[in-house]
Order: C-alpha cells, then structure tokens, then sequence
C-alpha cells in the first residue's frame, strides 16, 4: 500500500528539489518526444534551455528573456496575493487587455501631442482600466457573493470581443489603409514604455521587479499580508483576528487586476506598440501557471516567469535551428507544468510504503 | 418561416459540441473539481476520432475511441490534481496546453483528408412533420446522443444514489469522507467522464461539423463550454438549454447577416457572457451557487 | 547604451561574416502566422519555400517558424534569424508590419521581404497579389453557374484586401447574370473551421448554390459537399481534395515564383528594394485547374479573361462603375488606380448590405 501523509512542516529539502527534479524529468520525457520526432534530444534541450543564456548571441535574448517574462511577473504577482487569500481571479487575461486599451486609448487621444505627462497619465489609465474590470467580480463577490471565478472568466471573453470592436474601429490607424489595428505608439516618443529598447528594458521590466519587491515586503512585514495569509490558511481564524473580507477581496482583485492592466499597458506602448485583434497572446493565463509554478512565493515567481520565458523564447530557437514543429514546442510546455506542479505533492506530503497492508 | 426552421435546425447543430462538452463538465464540477482543460481534451477528441474514422472506416468507431481520446487525457489531469494535489485551475490551464500541442503533432499527415461520411439519422414518419420534423428529426445521431446524455444525467444526478453521492463530494468533501465514500475515486471517475464527453464534442466537430481535420480547429468551443455550465448553474437540463441558446445566438447572428440585416456582430457575440455573468448575479441573489468545494483540493488526512 | 553598442557591433560583424558565408550558402528565413498545416495562407508559403529548397537544392539553407503571433515574439524570431546568419527574410503577414522594419534597421546588410505591407526601407521589400483578378474568374464562372441567383460569400474582416475581392466578384457575376444577388456573412476571423462551416450552411440554407469564401480553412467546402449541388472554389490553396465538386477552381496563392526569384537575387547580389502587386501574369495568383463540372463554355470564357487579365488587356475594374450609394466611381473606360483599390472601403452598386464599421 502506497499512500500520502502529510508533513507537519513543508520539507526545505524538497522545497528546493521539487523545481529541479521536475525539470529534469521533463528533460527526459520530452527527450523522448523529440527523438521520436527524429531530432537529437540533447540538442533540442540545450537549445532551449542553454542556448538563450549562454549561446554566442546571448546578449541578445537575455534581455528578450527580461521582455517575455515582464508581464508573466508583473501579473503573476498580483494574482498570487488573491490565491493566497483563497480570492480566484483567473480573469487577467481580460484585465490586461482592458488596461491596454484604456492606456492605449489615452495615448491615441493625445495624438500628436507631446508632454511629459502623457506615459504617467497612461500608466494610470491602464491600472486603472485593469482595476475597473477586476473591480466587476469584486464588487459583486462582496454585494452578493457571486463566485468571481467564474465572472472573472467570462469577462475575459467580453474583453477580447471590445478588443476586436477596437482595433477594427474606434481605434484603427486612420493612415493604415483600412487595415485593422491603432497607431503604433513605438512611434510616438511620449507614449512609449521603452527605457533601453537594445538592453531590453522598458518600463514594464522596471514595474515587475518594483511589484516582486513590494509584495515580498508586503507579506513578509505588513499587517495586510498578515491577513492575506491568515484568510488563505485559516479562513474561521482570520474573521475571529477581525480581517475585513469584504475589504480584503476588494484589495486583492483591485490589485492584480491593476497589476494586469499595467501589464497590458506597457505591452501595447513598448514591445507590442499596436492595439490589434488578438493582441493578448495569453499572458494572463500563462502568469496564473507562473504564480503556481512560483508557489506563490514573490521570488518563486520571478524564477518561474524567468523559466517560462526561457522556453518561449528556446523553444523558437529551437524551431528554427532545429525545424521542431510548435506543436512539439507546447507539447514539451505542457509537459513542464504537469511535472511541476505534481511533483509539487513531496513538498507537504511524504510518501508512505505500507508493506504489511500490501501482505 | 422557412428561414426559422433552419435557424431553430442549425441551433442544434452548433449546440451539440457544446452540450455534450458542457454536460461532461457539469458532472466534473458537480463533483468539486474545475477542470479548466475542456479545450484541450475536445481537441484530443477532435483529432483521435478523426484518425480511428479515417483508418477503420468507421465514423461509429471514431466516436467511441474519441471518447477514450478525450478520457485518457483528462487522466493525467485526474493523477495531477487528485493524486499528486496540484491546483486544478493550473493544472486544467496546462492541459489544454498539452492538448492542442499532441493533437497537433498527431494530426501531421491528416490535413486535407475526408472522413468516411456519417449516417444521417432522420428518424422515419417523425423526420416528415412539417416544421417539427427538419428541426428535430432530421438530425445526425448525435445530436440524438447529446439530448439522451443530458436527459440521463440529469435524472442521475437527480434520483440516483450514486449521483446523490457525487453531489455531497462536490459539496462537502470532508462530509463525504467522514461518511465513508472514496472521494478521489469518484472525482476521478468524474472526471473521466467529462473527458469522454468532451471528446465526443471534439470529435463531433472533426467528423460531422465540419467535417475535416485542422490544427486548433475546436477554436475556443471548450471555453464556452465551460461558460455554459455556469450558465446552466450546474443543472444538466439548464445547460442543455443553454447550448441551445447559445447556439441559437449563433445561427441567429448568421442568418441575419445572410439576409443582409445589418447587425453589430461584436455586441451579439460578446451577449452569452453578458448574460452568463447576469444569471450568475441572480444565482447569488438568490443563494444557490456552485458546489461549494468547487476547485478545492482534498486530502483524507487534512 | 553599451548593450545597444554591442548589439549594433555585432550586427556590423555578422553582416561581414554572412557575406563573407553567403557565398556558398544563402540562408533564407521565413516567418509564418499560422501553423504550416491550416492548408491555406500559411501551407502556400511553406510550399514556396520547399520549391525554392527545390530550385536552389545545397546553394539555400532555410529555416521557418510557425504559428508566431504578431508583435514583439516576431520581432525577436526575425532577429533570432538575422543573428543566425539569414541573407534574407520572408515575413509573411499583414501584422508582421512594424517589427519587420524595427529588425530591419538593427540588420543593415539582411533584406527582408514583408507580405501585403505598405512599409518599405532600404532593406526592406513588400509584395502581395493582386487576388481580385482571380476573383473576377471566380465572379464569372459563379455567376453562369448558380441557379438560384444567390452566391454566398464569407468574409474574415472588413479589410481592402476583402472588399476588393466582393467587388470584383460581383461585378464579373453581374455582368453575365443581371439578377445574381450576394448574400455576405462576415466571419471575423482567418481561420476558424467550425464558425467558417457554419456560415456556408446558412448561407447555402438561404439558398445559394455558389460558396465564395476569404476565409482560409477547407471548411466550407467540407460543409458544402455534405450539402450537395452547391460549388466552391479554393481559397490560398488550390483544396483540389475537393474537386470536381463542390470545387470547381480555386484562387491559388502561388509565392513560389516570386521567392525563387528574390532568393536569385540575392545570390546575384543584384536584390534592391521594390513593391510588388502582382496578379494572374507573373503567376503570383494562379487559377487553380477549373474541373469538369463547369460546362465547357464557361470553362474557355474563364480560361480567356484570365488570359486577358494576366496580358493586362483587361482590367477587373473598369468604368463605367457607380459606388453603393449610386454615386459614379470610375467613368466609361476609366481604371481603378492602385490606391483606391489598396485603400477601398466602399461596395459597388448592386450590393446590399453594409460594410461592418
């Protein structure tokens, strides 16, 4: 008989461990799929996992690393304040993109105009679009107790279709020749997010080691981490210590969904520079992935963004180096996320071989 | 008239997939487990039923190993949360993830191909009804098996004891437990369940729909499919009626496009989330909601 | 700044040292939008790109990316690919744009080909194909054969590059059937298989009996096979799995001819900056094989205004043409010229319905 008990204490060995025999296994497993794909699975794995940090043209993704991970991070770490408190915004992907059109339409508004406040007002229009939206399952969650899961979810959907109505309208490039898409703010110096677009540093990058920072500090040293910590783990417990709920869900989904709207923000006015139809390329579900895989830990996640990053941007290299098909690619994320997040159990759980129940 | 037929014929069409993937969640999340990887199992479906169809010969064939597709994907995620105690809205993410990336690598090869044809299913006498007839019984056998699948786990769910007990998993675990029913086991088995019939919804669109094989060509059916099931509030003749709607927004939508009515696309299509985030508020207005150990991880000794 | 210095030295060397390489091997890169396998848009590069493997055997090396979405992950696979040594760079969609003119300024000595763009640089070339002229055969063929009068059309979104080609197919319809009516669905999206299917079965459930689609999946011709005696015609790819019928011809989007010759060019080291528009002449837009089920009239008709639009004796749009609203765009003997037609936002009169805003 094999079975799970659980640990008193989370085991430090494992803590560490779990991340690194996870990769390892995923290594393998995904060796295989490339070799059965009839590519060198050593070759494979080097390229996407060394070959972006250490390879001849490094000085080049390494900040393209910095550039992908960004908005995993900068999102990732609002949502992990929510997780911790059991509050379940799984809707960034739609508050990122509300949050990019509001900072996006800020700037399209002021064109041509340029002043040094124009990118502040942006970046606070796009918080606060992100805000907004987040604020929508906050306040019914607090008025009526409706689960915000869900209504985060579907205004995810609702998001993606204002997007679309956007880029084919109200915010086409009126000198695009009809083609959908705005005005590219790459081109418009007040509106632009790049600080050094060669070493990969936009505002963006700056905010998510800001947000790592500030939320380390925040559970770490302040009372309202305290609490966030306190409703996750002890829910009963943290209403008898006096925790507004009510005032916590407000806090927690105000702040990722503003996280997400910056995101989106700095996206759309650096490295993106375009409001188009499918801007969102899915950051706001993979930085939910990120927030797990980083345990919700403000440094886990700045790893797991780096690591997610690393295999985007590998696993492109390693398309075109080594003509892997994409679906090979997500196969092997895909793989990545499962070993993670199970190997994850030996953290908190021991295995037990009971072989007198086996006899 | 006639153009209302069609509409009201078509809607089952295009609500099909998503009956047979919503219904499947239904069951899973009335078990207390999310499992945000619909999308991916329907592709998993999509693409194992085309390949057992084009290789048998058999369309009938094809179903069925599409629902062990759609079942033996959504194992991995079953070993992952309920085993291994992962989080399920990460673990749900990363199967879809998985999902389109094997079925795209198992697809290489079947573009362009065209699966044997399905059988029509008009039902003799019903099918020559005027009016009822083409809506609802000149349908492929499907849509006949998505209807039955609702009605039966409706009254599973309903006046089973087994589906009594999957409830009281979904609601309280820790209850269930303490009564003495294996609550991973049955959320396991839920959970294949909703596999297989996501699969089946997959599969449905490669071989019937369509019918042909592309890469991603479920095209975001599995997410609303999970809009659906809230919609429906977890009530399995609710979320059929769901499908229905919005399905029939669907071909409602292109049909008036058709004939030249000029309509703002982009507000209808955003309208079934709109109106699934209303029926949620009204739900929690009136206090009933999602099981209550919805997306919550369990282990017998905690 | 150091970093920026570094970048612009290193792109300064490895232009020497991929000329000093280019001598025995040109490297060709290729960006795709989709997956090589969606059997349209994307699966017609790709196989230009294997017959310019073909043409060039060991002088060419080529290396493509698939599915990369538009916006900073492209630019980074287009400077991942200058970096690796690429001479020159195919990147073959509309949103691909912005970033190919960013890499292309970073990588003075790599040319860079962008489809259906209108931003062009010293290393920077655009091409598309002039795909209405082959919807004016496909506009005739459609309008002899219906018979119902009702040719259903379905839009991706309302873009130039879609009215162009309503226009040009209504317009040749009309001409040899004064009472054809267009019924148009706008799916907005390039590529969804069961929302394209869908709008062909409303479509042919509202009567039409001829399938025009500017959408890029198989789809529509699965859904109007399964109809039966509707006819299609192929989109990007010639779709002849489904000839005769519903297929009848298709609108092939052949790059392979001009990408040998660019690849040629910068073997030469002749290549210099152009735009290209190119229709049915120079093979950029084939008319795929018309099958049997079109009588054989029809058939030579089709086969002789192709003929004339590739000699350019004929242009598609030539007057006298009013607008929706009744208002005259082009008098008697008069042609669309180029920017019109790169900008054409309006129906021409004949065509009910609007334009989505």
């Amino acid at each position: 008989m094999i079975r799970l008990e659980k640990r008193r204490m989370p085991s430090q060995v494992w803590t560490w461990a779990a991340p690194v025999v996870a990769v390892l296994a995923t290594m393998v497993a995904g060796g295989a799929v490339f070799a059965a794909l009839g590519k060198d699975p050593l070759v494979a794995i080097r390229t996407i996992f060394w070959d972006p940090l250490f390879s001849e043209f490094a000085f080049y993704y390494r900040p393209q690393l910095m550039i992908k991970g960004a908005p995993l991070v900068l999102i990732a770490i609002g949502l992990s304040l929510g997780f911790r408190a059991g509050i379940w915004n799984i809707g960034a992907e739609g508050q990122y993109i509300m949050g990019a059109l509001a900072g996006a339409g800020v700037a399209l508004a002021a064109y041509p105009l340029e002043a040094a406040w124009l990118f502040p007002a942006m970046v606070i229009a796009g918080a606060l679009g992100g805000w907004a939206w987040a604020m929508i399952p906050g306040l019914l969650k607090v008025t009526l107790g409706t689960n915000e899961i869900l209504v985060s979810l579907m205004l995810v959907y609702v998001a993606e279709k204002i997007l679309a109505a956007m880029a084919l309208g109200l915010m086409k490039n009126p000198d695009g020749f009809g083609f959908p898409g705005s005005r590219n703010l790459q081109q418009y110096p007040s509106a632009t997010s790049w600080i050094d677009q060669a070493a990969g540093l936009h505002w963006g990058v700056a905010a998510a080691f800001i947000a790592v920072i500030a939320a380390y500090v925040l559970l770490s040293r302040h009372v309202l981490g305290f609490q966030i910590r306190l409703a996750g783990q002890a829910p009963r417990a943290a209403r008898f210590a006096g925790v507004n709920t009510a005032r916590l869900v407000l806090f927690c989904l105000g702040t990722s969904g503003a996280l997400a709207g910056m995101a989106g923000l700095f996206e759309v006015a650096g490295p993106s520079g375009v409001v188009s139809i499918d801007f969102n390329a899915g950051y706001g579900f993979t930085a939910i992935i990120v927030a797990f895989l980083g345990r919700l830990h403000p440094l886990g996640i700045l790893l797991a963004g780096g690591l997610m990053a690393l295999t985007y941007v590998g696993g492109d290299m390693a398309q075109a180096n080594l003509q892997l098909p994409k679906a090979a690619i997500q196969l092997f994320q895909g793989m990545m996320l499962f070993f993670l997040l199970a190997v994850d159990v030996f953290t908190n759980f021991r295995l037990r071989i009971n072989l007198r129940g086996a006899a | 008239m006639e153009m209302l037929i069609n509409i009201a014929a078509f809607m089952f069409v295009a609500a099909t997939p998503l009956t047979l993937a919503a219904i499947g969640e239904t069951v899973v999340e009335r078990a207390g487990v999310l499992n945000l990887g619909v999308e991916g199992m329907m592709i998993m479906g999509a693409i194992v039923g085309f390949m057992v169809a084009v290789n048998s010969g058999s369309p009938v064939l094809g179903l069925v190993m599409a629902a062990a597709g759609g079942m033996g994907l959504s194992l991995i995620f079953a070993f992952v949360t309920q085993v291994a105690l992962a989080n399920q809205v990460a673990s749900g993410l990363a199967l879809t993830l998985f999902g389109l990336g094997l079925s795209a690598l198992l697809g290489q090869g079947y573009q362009g191909v065209k699966p044997p044809a399905f059988p029509q299913g008009d039902i003799p006498l019903l099918a020559d009804i005027p009016v009822l007839g083409p809506i609802l019984f000149q349908q492929d056998p499907v849509v006949y098996l998505a209807i039955a699948l609702t009605v039966a786990v409706f009254v599973f769910l309903r006046f089973s004891r087994a589906g009594l007990v999957l409830r009281a998993v979904g609601e309280n675990h820790d209850a269930a437990h303490a009564l003495g029913y294996k609550v991973v086991r049955i959320r396991i088995a839920a959970i294949a369940f909703g596999g297989a019939c996501a699969g089946l919804g997959g599969a449905y669109i490669s071989l019937i729909r369509v019918p042909q094989w592309t890469e991603g060509m479920t095209a975001g059916i599995g997410w609303i499919a999970l809009a659906l099931v809230v919609f429906g509030a977890w009530r399995p003749l609710l979320v059929g009626l769901g499908a229905c709607i919005f399905g029939g927004i669907e071909a409602v939508q292109l049909n008036l496009q058709a004939a030249g009515v000029a309509i703002p696309v982009s507000l209808l299509a955003m309208s079934p989330y709109l109106i699934t985030i209303l029926v949620l508020v009204i739900m929690s207005a009136v206090r009933t909601g999602a099981p209550a150990s919805l997306g919550r991880p369990f282990h017998a000794s905690s | 700044m150091k970093i920026a210095k570094l970048l612009a030295t290193a792109a300064m060397v490895l232009g020497m040292a991929t000329a000093a390489i280019a001598q025995d091997k040109t490297k060709v890169g290729f960006v795709y939008v989709g997956p090589v396998g969606d059997g349209g848009w994307t699966y017609e590069h790709d196989k230009a790109r294997q017959a310019v493997v073909a043409k060039f055997g060991d002088k060419v090396e080529t290396v493509f990316v698939e599915s990369v979405p538009e916006g900073p992950d492209a630019e980074r696979v287009m400077t991942q690919m200058a970096l690796e040594g690429a001479d020159l760079i195919f990147t073959t969609s509309f949103g691909y744009m912005d970033p190919t003119i960013n890499v292309a300024a970073k990588f003075p000595k790599v040319k860079f080909e962008h489809a259906t763009g209108y931003k062009r640089a010293d290393n920077v070339s655009t091409y598309s194909a002039r795909f209405y002229e082959g919807r004016a055969v496909q506009g005739h063929i459609a309008g002899k054969m219906t018979k119902s009068n009702i040719i259903g059309y379905i839009g991706s979104y309302p873009i130039p590059e879609v009215i162009q080609g309503i226009n040009s197919a209504y317009i040749h319809a009309k001409k040899v059937n004064p009472n054809v009516q267009f019924k148009i669905v706008w799916a907005f999206t390039w590529f969804d298989p069961a929302k394209e299917a869908d709008a062909a079965k409303v479509l042919i459930e509202q009567g039409a009996d001829v399938i025009l689609q500017h959408t890029d999946s198989t789809a529509p011709q699965a859904a109007a096979k399964a109809a039966g005696n509707v006819i299609t015609f192929g989109q990007a790819s010639d779709m002849s799995e489904y000839a005769p019928l519903p297929r009848v011809s298709s609108i092939i989007d052949n790059w392979a001819p001009y990408y040998i010759a660019r690849v040629q060019a910068v073997m030469d080291g002749s290549w210099t900056s152009t735009d290209t528009w190119d229709g049915i002449g120079p093979g950029m837009v084939g008319i795929g094989e018309i099958s049997d089920a079109v009588p054989a009239d029809v058939k030579a008709e089709a086969l002789a205004m192709a003929d004339a639009l590739a000699k350019g004796t004929y242009h598609p749009f030539t007057g006298p043409l009013n607008k929706q609203d009744g208002s005259v765009w082009l008098k008697a003997g008069e042609k669309a010229d180029d920017g019109t037609l790169l900008g054409l936002n309006f129906y021409v009169e004949g065509i009910e319905g609007e334009i989505p805003k």
